[in-house]
């Protein structure tokens, strides 16, 4: 095992090396990922990168070829209910229970857990309480996404997978799914979410890893990703004869400081922009032309 | 609402038991409310009673009625419905739908959900029993043996057809690709050996290559069974043996079930073909 007991307290999950290959595909090739217990973590990429795999090993359903891999201290291909109980598991695409109604199926799943939550305070949470009694067959799709969420999170769990959460969410529902899942952060349960939603990785993430064929290229914090907070903005304005300027630059006080000493007062459609985390992101998976 | 930090203190995880008693409950709910599934196995074969107790009402032997005979026929084909068609269409509806990829992420014990489809089984499979033997009894005037003997013939056969056909329903459902084309795997192969183990036809009476071929598989020896149960003794020198066969019976059912268990750990999984 490669994070001994010790460790184990302050971390996660641990990866070292990690591969997959699917026949002559690689759909992961090794990784390295360390994330500290209470964090929220981030796996960014386009489909197909290797996001959902590498998870979906992390959470134990697939085998791996190579590498290490300890989750909460335990190697996940070993799962054992005790492990399981405290690993809450999101996952992308399921239509199951369609018969059950909301609240039997909340009620039933918590039979499985040694200390869970308090099925109708979770249905509560998740926003789901005026269709409690409906069956999940008639749930729109947002709503059967946040019983899933409920289901994740059922058993109190230490870490929490969460696998593209929002898709298919309309934009009230989005902020209502991030407000709960900053709470369980809160909270001090361990996230792992992947998305391929930058605003929800900006607005949820301590950390982000973007992932593309199967390796990872960057792990920083959103706003430090590709030394973004570091790079030159773009100041831009329009002279008072109509013509439309713009100029890159380390130090972009300075030059709005000039500008409005030599216009004298309000500078035209003035704006001072930072590369984007979407243009950040996009040059790091090499899909070039987002880049101002 | 604090996750706890180290897991060796705090209450146990629930039982193997106790969780698949309560997977017996969330089975049940989801079979009554699924329209087909219902139909498929709970409805049909007792409708194929009084379809056919209508439309053939002579006589097997001298003083035996074919409703008396198809009787035995169709409580063999019960115990196929409820374990091995039921099993074998659902569970790769499940392994479809996530239902299995979700409980697998849980901690759920995988046992507990094989003491929940069996608690299903049982329970479709004796309100299946009562139900025909009811209109057996009340449209087709059919006889119920007297003798405590019967019974309990009647009991060994069906427990073990259950645990076999149970475990072939287990075993079976690794071969289907997709949910959707479950059905229309299985419902050949269990009509097919309706055709020639004796169900709509009366064994003895069918060409003898057919007869062989029903005696590889379970139902042949479960209608027959329930024929020792259901018919007079003195129907036995219409069996190709002459006599009822019960030892033989039991090995034979005995036999595929060890061969059937072995399949299902070998080949049962919970996850789609593409998933691992």
């Amino acid at each position: 095992m490669l994070a001994g007991d010790r460790s184990a307290d302050t971390t996660a999950v641990s990866v070292r090396g990690l591969r997959k290959t699917y026949g002559e595909r690689t759909a992961v090739d090794g990784i390295d990922l360390d994330i500290p217990r209470g964090e929220v973590f981030a796996l960014l990429g386009p489909n197909g990168a290797g996001k959902t795999t590498t998870v979906e090993i992390l959470e134990g359903y697939r085998r791996r070829d190579a590498g290490e891999v300890s989750v909460l201290g335990h190697d996940p291909a070993d799962a054992t209910p005790a492990w399981r109980s405290r690993v809450g598991i999101v996952l992308q695409s399921v239509t199951d229970l369609s018969e059950l109604t909301v609240d039997e199926t909340v009620r039933h799943f918590a039979g499985y857990y040694p200390h869970p939550r308090d099925p109708e305070q979770v249905i509560a949470t998740v926003g789901l309480t005026d269709s409690a009694s409906q069956r999940v067959r008639l749930l729109s799709g947002g709503q059967r996404r946040r019983l899933d969420v409920a289901l994740g999170i059922l058993g109190r769990p230490e870490l929490l997978f969460l696998d593209e959460p929002t898709t298919g969410f309309d934009p009230v529902a989005r902020r209502q799914f991030w407000d709960l899942v900053e709470e369980l952060a809160h909270e001090g349960t361990t996230i792992l979410l992947t998305t391929h939603y930058l605003d929800e990785a900006e607005r949820l993430a301590d950390r982000v890893a973007v992932i593309t064929d199967g390796r990872i290229v960057e792990v920083a914090a959103p706003a430090s990703l590709g030394g973004r907070d570091a790079a030159e903005a773009t100041v831009s304005w329009t002279e008072p004869g109509g013509d439309r300027r713009s100029l890159r630059t380390a130090e972009p006080t300075r030059v709005v400081a000039e500008l409005a000493a030599r216009i004298g007062g309000e500078v035209p459609d003035l704006s001072v922009a930072r590369p984007t985390l979407e243009d950040t992101y996009l040059s790091l998976i090499g899909q070039r032309g987002g880049t101002p | 609402m604090t996750p706890t930090t180290t897991a060796t203190a705090g209450p146990r995880l629930p039982g193997t038991w106790t969780i698949g008693l309560r997977r017996v409950r969330i089975e049940l709910k989801t079979f009554a409310r699924d329209r087909e599934a219902a139909f498929f196995t709970m409805l049909l074969p007792v409708l194929l009673l009084i379809v056919f107790g209508s439309a053939f009402t002579g006589t097997v032997a001298p003083g035996i009625s074919f409703s008396q005979y198809f009787l035995a026929g169709m409580l063999a084909s019960g115990i196929v419905y409820t374990s091995f068609q039921n099993l074998a269409i659902s569970i790769p509806q499940e392994r479809d739908d996530g239902t299995l990829k979700r409980l697998q992420g849980t901690p759920m014990p995988q046992a507990s959900y094989f003491v929940g489809k069996v608690g299903l089984v049982l329970v479709i499979y004796v309100v299946q029993v009562v139900s025909m033997l009811a209109i057996g009894v009340a449209l087709f005037d059919v006889h119920l043996p007297s003798q405590a003997s019967d019974w309990l013939t009647f009991t060994w056969v069906s427990a073990l057809g259950l645990v076999c056909c149970t475990l072939l329903g287990v075993a079976f459902s690794a071969v289907p690709r997709s949910g959707r084309g479950a059905s229309a795997l299985v419902s050949p192969v269990v009509l097919v050996l309706q055709f020639t183990s004796g169900v709509f036809f009366q064994y003895d009476q069918l060409p003898s290559w057919m007869q062989h071929f029903a005696a590889l598989f379970p139902l042949k020896w479960l209608c027959q069974g329930m024929r020792s149960v259901f018919l007079p003794d003195r129907f036995q020198s219409r069996e190709p043996a002459g006599s009822w066969e019960l030892e033989r019976v039991a090995v034979v059912l005995i036999v595929w079930s060890i061969a059937a268990a072995v399949l299902a750990m070998r080949y049962f999984r919970f996850q789609r073909r593409d998933d691992r």
